[in-house]
């Protein structure tokens, strides 16, 4: 395995920023410091870039098996570490669904082979992601599976769920639940408030949100397990957390940047990339949303990306899949919205977009010191781009974000000491 | 005089829709006194409807004709969309068969406007979902300009399913750019949040509403909405919302009434109401020829 060096990198840590050359051989960090003209392979002049630790996606939709149309594990990882991603965990809404061991060595198997971001599985909770009975979660965990969830499909009998998270507390497992109450959301498309009314489409009440939350919130309570909330969109549910964490609740959640960087004016011109489940909301949940983030409600920051065909996208709004890609540009849109506003830190950032992640998935958590994994990326944090869907290399280019123009860019992904973009 | 399509009066301006409804008036009179003409001659123009109507579809193709178009009819009940064909290779197959114009009602918001984009022909939207219907619209709107001679001050009072009209929505886009003032009334279930976005009062008492009234508006109660639990049952949806004599002539005797059809006697409005002196039911149907000539001769004709 080659050596690298990386020259006059800055490397963030809680307290301060500083500047020194990292040194990797072996797939781990051997040196940081003044390293001199230190000889290796490869040498990357980081000069006034960010040396960062390798992000980490608990949340993304690679579509494969079943949906090799939209996305495969090979592109979604290449996608992926694109975006300064060096570990992702796919959800199991794949088809068939990842609910019996053999599917989820499957996973592990794939992302191996395509040799990009790590990749982990994420298994159902429930079999046949039916919402009925439980899947073999301790044999799915020795298969590899991070964690587990029904996303999409959301367990909406609060019975099956109340199990699901006592049983998984036998092996501290964490659920994710897409909190959803689909009696409430029906055949909505787009957030219920004014700008649905405007465009004349179904709304979402933000309660179908909420009400999940708080079920899933007390039951955690009044079980003792603990819980992590998917792509947390509105005020009330930020709220709701605030409160549980506040109250000892082991509940964590994760937002997604299209959360904190956009709202359901999208919506009025009927573009379909901004069809995404739960809705863009309104101004002031995007404030909530950044607020939440400031103050540590928030979790995670996760991409939900969620990749579709043209064909599926190009059509009539209501007929659309609800999604947006996510990989590549949600560093840039944290970077963009969260620290060039001043509402966080790089220090944060790294914790919400990889720490964190890595302890409520049990990774191993990766730092810019000596000994640690070379998991590593290096961002530009004065780069200027213009995001153009076609130019994204996963499969699918349904991007919200097509023609925005964002601060910050990736320009090296380094996964176990080999440099993968 | 503007752009390739009529998707909608939400991004029209007050001088757009005063000059097809002037447009309008001539071709009135030529409705009116069975004077053919011949503005669209050698064009064509297609009904594309993936809901069922028979008002609408008709008054297209009549006005179509009255200006000299052939016309065609595609249906989705017996079209290739019923294998599946997509919405955008369906209008793409309409370019080909060189069709000028593609009128376009659609269950689904947004519908004319994917569409619009993906055709060299005009789009005008005979409908979409609960967006827009600006033609009849247009044509309401010209209903009451014939009547009180301007739109400027008129209270306009709709009542009735406001979260899912289209119609209402086109007519508060185009009400308060013409200057009135406009009132929706409904149990809250049948109204939109945000509704006063588009310039209207809401109020949740008819009676209260009708004061000062120049135009009340029924707009269709579909049986489903009661089956979906919006709101109990269509005797007391009548009773608190019902379009009455009593209440007309009570409140506000000369206003006019005014329902986009089909009307559903005894629900929305009165049988007797209906049929009432002030009554322009009819005569909205014959204004909806005249309005919708009015914007393919404006459309169409002015194709290179």
């Amino acid at each position: 395995m080659s050596s690298i060096l990386i020259k006059n990198g800055t490397i963030v840590e809680p307290e301060a920023e500083t500047v020194a050359d990292v040194y990797i051989e072996d797939g781990r960090i051997s040196r940081t410091g003044s390293l001199g003209d230190l000889r290796a392979d490869k040498v990357i002049d980081a000069s006034g870039k960010y040396v960062i630790p390798g992000l980490v996606d608990m949340h993304c939709h690679l579509r494969e098996p079943g949906f090799e149309y939209k996305e495969t594990i090979e592109t979604g990882a290449l996608s992926a570490v694109r975006g300064g991603f060096t570990s992702v965990a796919c959800m199991p809404n794949t088809d068939p669904v990842i609910d019996v061991p053999a599917l989820a060595r499957y996973i592990v198997m794939r992302g191996k082979e395509a040799g990009y971001a790590r990749v982990y599985p994420i298994a159902c909770i429930t079999k046949g992601m039916k919402g009925e009975e439980l899947t073999e979660m301790a044999a799915l965990k020795d298969a590899g599976a991070v964690a587990f969830s029904d996303d999409g499909r959301p367990v909406s009998d609060s019975g099956v769920m109340r199990n699901a998270l006592e049983y998984a507390k036998t092996f501290n497992l964490l659920i994710i639940d897409h909190a959803e109450d689909k009696s409430v959301s029906g055949s909505g498309v787009v957030n219920e408030g004014a700008n649905a009314t405007i465009a004349g489409l179904r709304g979402i009440n933000r309660a179908a949100e909420e009400i999940m939350i708080a079920r899933d919130i007390v039951l955690a309570e009044a079980l003792g397990a603990k819980v992590h909330i998917a792509h947390v969109s509105t005020a009330g549910g930020v709220e709701l957390i605030r409160e549980a964490k506040q109250r000892g609740v082991r509940v964590t959640c994760e937002t997604c940047p299209h959360y904190f960087s956009a709202t359901d004016e999208e919506i009025l011109s009927y573009n379909t990339n901004a069809k995404i489940n739960p809705p863009l909301r309104e101004q002031s949940d995007r404030e909530a949303v950044i607020d939440g983030i400031r103050d540590g409600t928030i979790d995670v920051i996760a991409t939900d990306h969620a990749p579709h065909s043209a064909d599926e996208k190009n059509r009539e709004f209501d007929l659309a899949p609800f999604g947006t890609v996510g990989f590549e540009t949600a560093l840039s849109l944290a970077y963009t919205y969260l620290v060039e506003t001043g509402d966080i830190d790089m220090s944060a950032l790294i914790s919400l977009m990889s720490h964190n992640p890595s302890r409520l998935l049990g990774l191993p958590l990766v730092n810019v010191k000596a000994g640690a994994m070379a998991d590593i990326t290096i961002f530009d944090p004065a780069c200027e781009w213009t995001v153009r869907a076609e130019e994204l290399s996963g499969k699918s280019k349904n991007c919200l974000y097509d023609g925005w123009r964002l601060k910050g860019k990736v320009l090296h992904t380094i996964v176990g000491g080999e440099i993968k973009c | 005089m503007f752009k390739k399509d009529l998707l909608g009066l939400k991004d029209m301006t007050a001088e757009e829709i005063t000059g097809i409804l002037d447009h309008a008036e001539s071709m009135k009179d030529a409705f009116v006194s069975g004077r053919q003409l011949s503005s669209l001659a050698g064009r064509c123009v297609t009904t594309l409807f993936y809901e069922n109507s028979t008002r609408t579809k008709n008054s297209f193709e009549t006005a179509a004709r009255m200006l000299g178009a052939r016309t065609m009819s595609v249906s989705a009940a017996t079209s290739s969309v019923q294998k599946g064909e997509s919405l955008i290779d369906t209008g793409r197959t309409l370019d080909a068969l060189r069709t000028d114009a593609i009128a376009i009602r659609h269950s689904m918001a947004g519908a004319p406007h994917l569409l619009a984009a993906n055709v060299k022909a005009c789009v005008i939207n005979a409908g979409d979902g609960m967006n827009e219907h600006p033609t009849q619209s247009l044509l309401d709107l010209y209903t009451m300009r014939e009547k009180f001679g301007t739109i400027k001050g008129l209270r306009v009072v709709l009542v009735g399913d406001v979260r899912h009209s289209r119609v209402a929505r086109s007519n508060l886009w185009a009400l308060s750019k013409l200057g009135a003032e406009t009132v929706v009334v409904g149990p809250c279930t049948l109204i939109p949040k945000g509704i006063e976005d588009l310039g209207c009062e809401v109020s949740y008492d008819i009676e209260d509403a009708l004061i000062g009234a120049n135009v009340v508006m029924g707009l269709r109660i579909q049986r489903e909405r009661q089956k979906a639990g919006l709101f109990p049952s269509i005797a007391e949806y009548n009773a608190e919302f019902g379009i009455t004599e009593e209440r007309l002539y009570g409140i506000c005797e000369n206003a006019l009434v005014m329902h986009p059809g089909p009307v559903n006697r005894g629900v929305e409005l009165s049988g007797e109401v209906a049929d009432c002196g002030n009554s322009a039911i009819n005569e909205q149907v014959t204004n909806g020829v005249a309005v919708r000539m009015a914007v393919m001769d404006i459309l169409v004709g002015g194709r290179e």
